[in-house]
């Protein structure tokens, strides 16, 4: 038996009468080594988040962070966790952000009605997975259409399931639900973005079967899913693919809607930033995968959390001269 | 320890150190059909040589009916929290809380014994409004990381308005009833029968939910 223990710092919570130098809106790899960078600054800080940890702690294995060759998304995250407790970062967290009120002092708006306040936000809100946008796909939502794999795959054993998707998370899930599942289908409407080696691991697997340029069309069943239909873009044929569980890994989709009319975003929703994590609002920064920046990585999310902790700090500085 | 190992224990005596008031552990255990039983029980007396202020009680679900059918206890493993004087505000955990949700039976403790969060006001509201007989089932897998914050929102419910009860269960010891509820996808929070949420919602959500009954 195995104890996930989720420490929490002992942090002061993030108090609505302060005025911070900056708050940093969400607790993933990019709010965290922002708080770290901008806690080294001197500056005062506090994390806002709905869940420290952000999308991190949902990877089972995480290979491709520079020191760490072989780490779980939590014990990574709990590491990030462990660093920035130290430096006694308050934090408030199970909230989030309904809107931002620019102007000197900005005025973050909360669901839980308290509003925190600060010279300087940092937003770095993550993402969230990205839907197929097929019908049956709402429909069938718990009911075999899943979303996390090392959260839903135990409730399929011995069953077959089907990983929608090409890149890095969907060939994860794959090779996690080849474990556990009794047959797997990676159906991927165009080939492999994931890297190499994992393709590789992947194409090992006896019970996994791989089908690349088929666009899944439709989520079928009774009650629960029993089958997908999908184009064989090669035949233009349907196909007819079936399982009992359907696990979207298709990329994702911004946590931004809340600050539509406070910056500027580019068509897909992505906070639009420059190479110093500005955005088009004086004051307001953005990093990792809540902004256009490409390349949606562990390693790059920290490294713009530490550029926009480090752009925000010239922007206090500046800010304390103005008087 | 079986299951705790120095490192945890030493963790564990922190968080517990704000504890005001005296948990009792009421645990509901079967001889026979029951393969999480006896490493239930071994886990929740480790756990209770943790604080003084946490106790155990062990009960057998048949020779015991009578405190079960008091508590709306029906499977086992199952744990109730009682606060102060015994209290029962109607929290439960079916099946061992190991995993990720050993992070909620640590925050049901602290909340039972009176050292939890405070509710924002404009929840705590909305919370005492609540009027009728509310149930929130949270099927939950312990490798599931969203988990516990659903089970720890549907505990919160319970112990601020006693009309609300909530338990956690865990999806693969309770494999038929997860069958019966249709779950695939955890968490998967069932009010009164009718009102389905999956994934760790916001409060507000639990309360929209409830509000629409």
């Amino acid at each position: 038996m195995e104890f996930n223990l989720q420490t929490k710092p002992k942090a002061p919570a993030v108090a609505p009468e302060t005025i911070y130098d900056v708050l940093i809106v969400g607790g993933g790899p990019a709010g965290l080594n922002a708080a770290l960078y901008a806690k080294r600054k001197g500056l005062s800080v506090g994390i806002l988040a709905e869940r420290l940890g952000g999308q991190v702690l949902d990877t089972s294995s995480v290979e491709n962070y520079l020191g760490f060759p072989s780490e779980t998304g939590e014990g990574l995250m709990k590491k990030f966790q462990a660093h920035v407790g130290e430096l006694k970062v308050p934090v408030k967290e199970h909230l989030l952000v309904s809107g931002i009120e620019a102007g000197r002092i900005k005025k973050i708006h909360t669901n839980i009605g308290e509003v925190f306040q600060a010279k300087a936000v940092i937003l770095a809100t993550g993402s969230k997975p990205r839907m197929l946008n097929v019908p049956g796909e709402k429909e069938f939502l718990g009911r075999g259409v899943a979303y996390c794999a090392i959260c839903d795959g135990p409730l399929f054993a011995g069953m077959d399931v089907i990983v929608a998707g090409g890149g890095n998370s969907a060939v994860e899930a794959a090779i996690d639900l080849a474990k556990i599942a009794n047959h797997v289908h990676l159906v991927h409407r165009s080939q492999f973005r994931a890297d190499q080696i994992l393709i590789e691991q992947l194409k090992k697997k006896e019970n996994v079967t791989i089908h690349l340029e088929t666009q899944i069309q439709s989520v079928e069943g009774e009650g629960l899913v029993s089958h997908v239909n999908a184009l064989d873009k090669a035949s233009g044929e349907v196909v007819k693919i079936l399982a009992n569980g359907l696990f979207v890994e298709i990329g994702y989709l911004p946590n931004s809607d809340a600050f539509a009319d406070l910056v500027k975003r580019n068509g897909r929703n992505e906070v639009e930033v420059n190479a110093r994590c500005e955005t088009s609002q004086t004051g307001i920064f953005a990093a990792g995968d809540v902004t256009d920046m490409p390349y949606k990585q562990i390693v790059i999310s920290a490294g713009e959390g530490a550029k926009a902790a480090l752009t925000a700090n010239e922007y206090i500085n500046t800010f304390k001269e103005e008087k | 320890m079986k299951f705790l190992n120095e490192e945890i224990k030493k963790q564990l005596e922190g968080m517990f150190a704000p504890m005001k008031n005296e948990v009792t552990i009421v645990l509901f255990a079967t001889k026979e059909m029951c393969e999480t039983c006896e490493d239930t029980k071994t886990f929740m007396a480790e756990m209770a040589g943790i604080h003084e202020k946490i106790k155990l009680e062990v009960y057998d679900l048949q020779a015991d009916a009578a405190l079960a059918e008091t508590l709306q206890v029906k499977r086992t493993p199952a744990i109730v929290l009682l606060g102060e004087d015994r209290k029962d505000y109607g929290i439960q955990f079916n099946g061992l809380p190991g995993g990720h949700e050993i992070n909620s039976f640590i925050s049901g403790l602290l909340e039972v014994s009176g050292a939890g969060e405070e509710l924002p006001e404009v929840f705590a509201k909305r919370v005492a409004k609540i009027d009728k007989p509310i149930d929130i089932k949270v099927f939950v897998t312990l490798g599931c990381p969203h988990c516990p914050g659903a089970v720890s929102k549907a505990h919160k419910l319970a112990l601020e308005n006693p009309n609300v009860r909530a338990e956690m269960i865990e999806a693969q010891t309770f494999s038929e009833l997860s069958d019966q509820y249709h779950v695939s996808g955890v968490p998967k929070i069932v009010i009164n029968e009718t009102e389905e949420l999956v994934g760790d919602q916001p409060l507000e959500m639990f309360l929209d939910a409830i509000e629409r009954l």
